[in-house]
């Protein structure tokens, strides 16, 4: 599961809302995948992107220079962007877990994968 | 080269194939690419020539770099009922228009095309011989030519009454083919990773058409499957994520799809289909995920939806339900936690489904998906509906004598607000279409009639 992804994912146990977000991220395997990096589509994604949940994200997962945040004229940075193509897309979970910040409910990640399926009780109606 | 202010025409040859998918394609690509859709000749119907205007031979370029549907496109010089129509036609095609592909230092070639018709060498020869009139001051190249122009005839569509003067002839230069060998080399018969119901190459890449994919755009798949349709928006640029209820398949786990295997191998799963094709860099994710309660965060960040969800008959159609409810013999993995419930009603799914795209799309996104019909009680009533989406197209594709799929493709034109998710509990359509959870019923139900008929009249 790369950073990208996790940034736009969210708890939908019953009744928490958007206090299910972000799932706090832990990980037993990491790996780090190169990709082809595409500056154009990376500064598509930062306005989309949760800062405070990838920094925390990101903390957990100990990576080391991220960007607090979206800098000035960050479109024709090619310096950032390559960081933020690194911490988006290049960092895999591939053993781990997310798990709701309202309910503790967690979710696993397997082989890459998140499972993100729950019990009919446990899901908003 | 446009000379500014006059129309351009151009003739697109089509394949005849999926004839009710082409027009909504040409439409959906001309649109992307700042073109629009206008035509002379009415409406086509099944015949292969079409001829439009585009501003520009850029935007015809474009056009063609993507569509599956067409085979060619020519710049229309002249066109007739008759020889001497066409003649006449091309005489009055401006001269100045003709003459940078015809000056002295160029080469070119010219081709006869014959549509339902064969033609003897000879007989094609003098066609070329009748067009000396024009202005060719080139050298003949028949190897590589810098320029190739075609006469086209029409002989119609039916090949056991061939006529004997065409219908129609055009003559144009050619420009560019389409991309009609994607359909072979995206073959689901060559692809690592295939389930029951992956789709047809030539239908995914008329999805992601109908989908306006784009270089950069996030393409979602809610129904992921094997992934096939996350290929085609991938090939064309797009990153992707896909879910789906089904844990093995998401992991390529568990048994084969293929006849004389039996287990999926290592290199089948998501991931790796798009590694085959060397498409690895557009996957973002997949999921494990129950589409009918998703895990996306509030927003606007899918710039298209292209999927095709279950219709009950070779997959199940399910979602997550109460203890209870579990599945037996869920195959080789045991972790593959899926409590389900087998009555997840269609209806329920696609209204689901359209919320979620009305939530998520980018404004001016597009939903692309199969819609199961059972034809003798269909109506265009029970096609969903959501205030948020514009329908676009509706495409009929027959899967037997009484059942079809259409692919309804609709596009986001209202931002997402609260109360938008229960207007369909208002819509006089949210009983119509109530039929149709009993889709798998009604499928099998004429199958079993037509078994029973056989069996009787074999008796006899």
């Amino acid at each position: 599961m790369k950073l990208l992804t996790h940034n736009l994912l969210s708890s939908h146990v019953r009744g928490v809302g958007p206090r299910g977000f972000p799932l706090r991220l832990q990980a037993t395997e990491v790996r780090v995948i190169p990709v082809e990096f595409n500056p154009d589509f990376v500064a598509r994604m930062i306005p989309k992107v949760e800062w405070a949940a990838l920094l925390e994200a990101a903390d957990h997962l100990r990576l080391a220079e991220v960007p607090k945040g979206p800098i000035q004229g960050y479109e024709q940075d090619e310096t950032f962007l390559r960081k933020m193509h690194h911490v988006l897309l290049e960092v895999e979970v591939v053993e781990g877990t997310l798990q709701c910040p309202e309910s503790g409910r967690v979710f696993p990640i397997t082989r890459g994968i998140p499972n993100m399926l729950l019990n009919e009780e446990e899901t908003e109606t | 080269m446009a000379l500014p202010g006059s129309l351009n025409r151009y003739l697109l040859l089509m394949a005849q194939e999926h004839l009710e998918f082409r027009l909504p394609e040409i439409q959906s690509l001309l649109s992307l690419f700042g073109g629009q859709f206008t035509n002379n000749q009415g409406t086509y119907g099944k015949s292969p020539f079409w001829i439009l205007t585009i501003p520009s031979e850029d935007i015809a370029r474009n056009l063609m770099k993507r569509t599956v549907c067409a085979k060619s496109i020519f710049e229309l010089w002249g066109h007739g009922k008759s020889p001497e129509e066409l003649y006449s036609s091309l005489r009055n095609y401006p001269v100045e228009k003709m003459v940078p592909f015809l000056h002295s230092d160029s080469t070119y070639k010219i081709q006869i095309h014959t549509f339902n018709k064969t033609l003897t060498q000879e007989e094609k020869v003098k066609r070329i011989d009748a067009l000396e009139f024009l202005p060719f001051e080139g050298k003949v190249n028949l190897k590589k030519p810098q320029h190739i122009f075609s006469v086209l005839e029409d002989y119609g569509l039916d090949p056991n009454c061939i006529p004997e003067n065409p219908h129609n002839i055009y003559f144009g230069r050619w420009i560019a083919d389409g991309q009609r060998e994607l359909i072979e080399s995206y073959s689901v018969k060559k692809r690592h990773y295939i389930g029951n119901t992956s789709m047809d190459a030539g239908l995914s890449f008329i999805m992601a058409n109908h989908g306006k994919v784009k270089k950069n755009d996030i393409v979602f798949d809610p129904f992921v499957g094997t992934g096939g349709l996350l290929i085609a928006s991938a090939h064309f640029g797009a990153y992707v994520y896909g879910t789906d209820i089904d844990y093995n398949t998401v992991h390529g786990l568990g048994k084969a799809s293929r006849k004389n295997q039996k287990w999926r191998g290592p290199d089948e799963n998501i991931r790796a289909n798009l590694r085959q094709y060397g498409l690895e860099k557009y996957y973002l994710d997949v999921l494990v995920s129950d589409a009918s309660k998703p895990s996306w965060k509030k927003g606007t960040y899918f710039d298209a939806i292209i999927t095709d969800p279950p219709y009950g008959i070779r997959e199940s159609t399910r979602r997550t339900g109460s203890q209870k409810e579990i599945q037996k013999g869920i195959g080789k993995c045991p972790e593959s936690h899926v409590p389900v419930s087998l009555n997840y009603h269609l209806s329920d799914m696609f209204f689901d489904l359209l919320n979620f795209a009305a939530e998520t799309l980018t404004l001016g996104g597009r939903l692309v998906y199969w819609l199961p019909i059972y034809t003798p009680e269909y109506t265009e009533e029970m096609v969903p509906w959501h205030p948020c989406l514009k329908l676009i197209s509706n495409c009929e594709q027959k899967l037997s004598s009484h059942t079809a799929r259409r692919l309804i493709t609709m596009e986001k034109v209202k931002k997402f607000e609260n109360q938008d998710q229960y207007s369909h509990l208002l819509s006089d359509q949210f009983l119509p279409y109530q039929g149709h959870n009993s889709f798998r019923e009604k499928y099998f139900s004429g199958i079993t009639k037509r078994t029973a008929k056989e069996e009787k009249s074999s008796q006899e």
